[in-house]
């Protein structure tokens, strides 16, 4: 675990000094000449099959996990530098509770074991960090850690760093239906009419929906060369831009964070005309 | 103070200096990417032209039972292209898919929904009133239109309809955090306000951008996506193409 932690750190120690933070400052330069995403999200996918490629026939090990966390602290440093205000990272969802238990367990583990690691870097940073999803199925440790995080970074609001666990957007519209209910009986239980008719409008389920603390993203990254959504932030990417890449998540690197800006800097005029025809 | 002057002027150039030589990198990189789709395109121009030609033995077989449902999102500007749509839908037929959904965001397709009906003998509309499943074993061919409407704005009709529910129930308002609703009964509530579906295999999107452009998002939980480009350049090759690539993925649905 100590060899992991030292890897990570050295990962993040050539991101942040010497000549390559030179070179990414330069590249960053010329990339602001565009325009820049407000909010990027990560499909976080891969992993598993890194795990394999570092430890083949071997037994389910944390590794690959382990490396996804360093990957997604790069990026998160990288986003952060580049002037991207709102980052979100896909990193359970509940489909993965069907998953053999050990697996599960393994990566919840390795979750917790990283929180403090997460709240350093965040603190660093200031950096807000949000966690999407329902927590209840987690245990007690898992939810106390998590509230523990995001309370420590509760005060910054120059970026704000989602992490979505036990999330599906279906779940997600749900509980903003379920939650829109509640609010409107509470409020309005006498004024209802017969009919119903049109007491819940869209408003009051994008308040209600656990990714309401971002606007919509810009580009949704997936890795790994999938080319669907698995059931993440399928009501907010009507206009964002996907970006299916081939690399493993634990192997992501500056450069595939710049190829998705410069495709996203390229169709961002057409995007830009999409978004306001919907406002209109 | 003529020193002064002077660092400031030294300043004012080299930031302006520093700007252009960003910007012109800036191009260059954009060049550079747009020469690097070019060639990209120009080479998978050919493989089309190819595939169209049955000269590529890996595309002559497909498994085209593995979609069962396909949804064609179209941009609003070229769904007015009627004709690209008809021979695109013409195309699809001929491979062997029947139940196709086609969305463009503004409902233009909506409009020239008899005008295509009419070009495929025996194609029923599609109504959200049949079982999904019995539609889907029917021969004839189905033809879904579906538009932004049918997306957030029906999930917020479908909401009401689930909040009736709820309210008839007998329910306070303190439920304490436990799931009221579950995904079945949203999917009906969906179907009663005319926006249910099943949910498309595959999602071939014809515009300049990757985007679904509001695609229903309660239908489409683990549908693959390809983007194929602008409509005016479509081919047959890169639908073959598409299809072939699909049928080919492996899910794991989060196991």
């Amino acid at each position: 675990m100590a060899k992991e932690v030292m890897s990570g750190w050295t990962r993040v120690g050539n991101v942040s000094r010497g000549v390559s933070s030179v070179i990414r400052e330069c590249i960053f330069g010329v990339l602001r000449v565009g325009p820049i995403p407000n909010h990027i999200a990560f499909i976080m996918d891969g992993n598993r099959r890194y795990d394999k490629k570092q430890n083949p026939g071997g037994a389910a090990v944390s590794g690959g996990h382990d490396a996804a966390f360093w990957a997604l602290v790069a990026m998160v440093m990288y986003c952060y530098e580049l002037g991207v205000k709102y980052v979100t990272a896909y990193a359970f969802s509940i489909d993965n509770f069907k998953r053999k238990s050990e697996d599960v367990q393994i990566l919840m583990d390795s979750m917790l074991r990283k929180f403090d690691l997460l709240e350093k870097v965040a603190i660093h940073f200031a950096i807000r960090v949000h966690f999407a999803g329902n927590l209840g199925p987690f245990n007690n440790e898992f939810r106390v850690s998590a509230m523990k995080l995001m309370e420590a970074t509760a005060g910054y609001s120059n970026s704000l760093l989602t992490i979505c666990v036990a999330y599906t957007s279906r779940d997600e519209i749900l509980h903003a239906i379920e939650e829109s209910c509640e609010q409107k009986c509470i409020d309005h239980v006498r004024e209802i009419n017969s009919d119903g008719d049109h007491i819940i409008k869209l408003m009051d389920l994008e308040k209600n929906m656990y990714m309401a603390v971002a606007p919509d993203p810009d580009i949704i990254i997936r890795t790994e060369g999938e080319n669907r959504l698995s059931n993440f932030l399928l009501w907010q990417s009507c206009g964002s831009h996907l970006c299916s890449m081939s690399v493993l998540w634990p192997e992501i690197e500056l450069w595939n964070l710049v190829l998705a800006i410069l495709n996203f800097q390229k169709h961002k005029p057409y995007l830009e005309r999409k978004k306001k025809e919907k406002q209109v | 103070m003529d020193f002064s002057r002077k660092k400031r002027m030294l300043r004012f150039w080299t930031d302006k200096i520093g700007n252009i030589l960003l910007r012109m990198s800036w191009h260059l990189l954009h060049a550079i990417i747009y020469l690097c789709y070019f060639t990209t395109g120009m080479v998978h121009a050919l493989e089309s032209h190819l595939i169209s030609r049955g000269l590529l033995r890996r595309y002559k077989s497909l498994h085209i039972s593995k979609i069962n449902y396909l949804a064609i999102v179209i941009e609003s500007e070229d769904a007015c292209r009627t004709s690209n749509v008809i021979q695109l839908l013409q195309w699809v037929v001929a491979l062997g898919i029947n139940h196709i959904c086609l969305y463009d965001n503004e409902g233009i397709l909506k409009k020239s929904k008899d005008l295509i009906l009419d070009k495929f003998d025996g194609a029923i509309l599609f109504q959200d009133t049949h079982e999904d499943n019995i539609l889907l074993d029917q021969p004839c061919m189905t033809l879904e239109f579906v538009s932004f409407s049918d997306g957030k704005e029906a999930v917020a009709r479908a909401a009401n309809v689930l909040l009736m529910k709820y309210i008839k129930s007998g329910a306070t308002g303190s439920n304490q955090g436990e799931q009221i609703f579950t995904d079945s009964q949203m999917s009906e509530a969906l179907k009663t306000v005319g926006s249910g579906g099943p949910e498309p295999d595959l999602i071939l999107i014809y515009g300049p951008a990757r985007c679904h452009l509001g695609f229903p998002a309660w239908r489409m939980r683990y549908t693959e996506i390809q983007h194929m480009g602008p409509l005016k350049s479509m081919e047959y090759g890169s639908l073959i193409k598409a299809i072939y690539r699909f049928t080919t993925v492996r899910q794991n649905y989060g196991k």
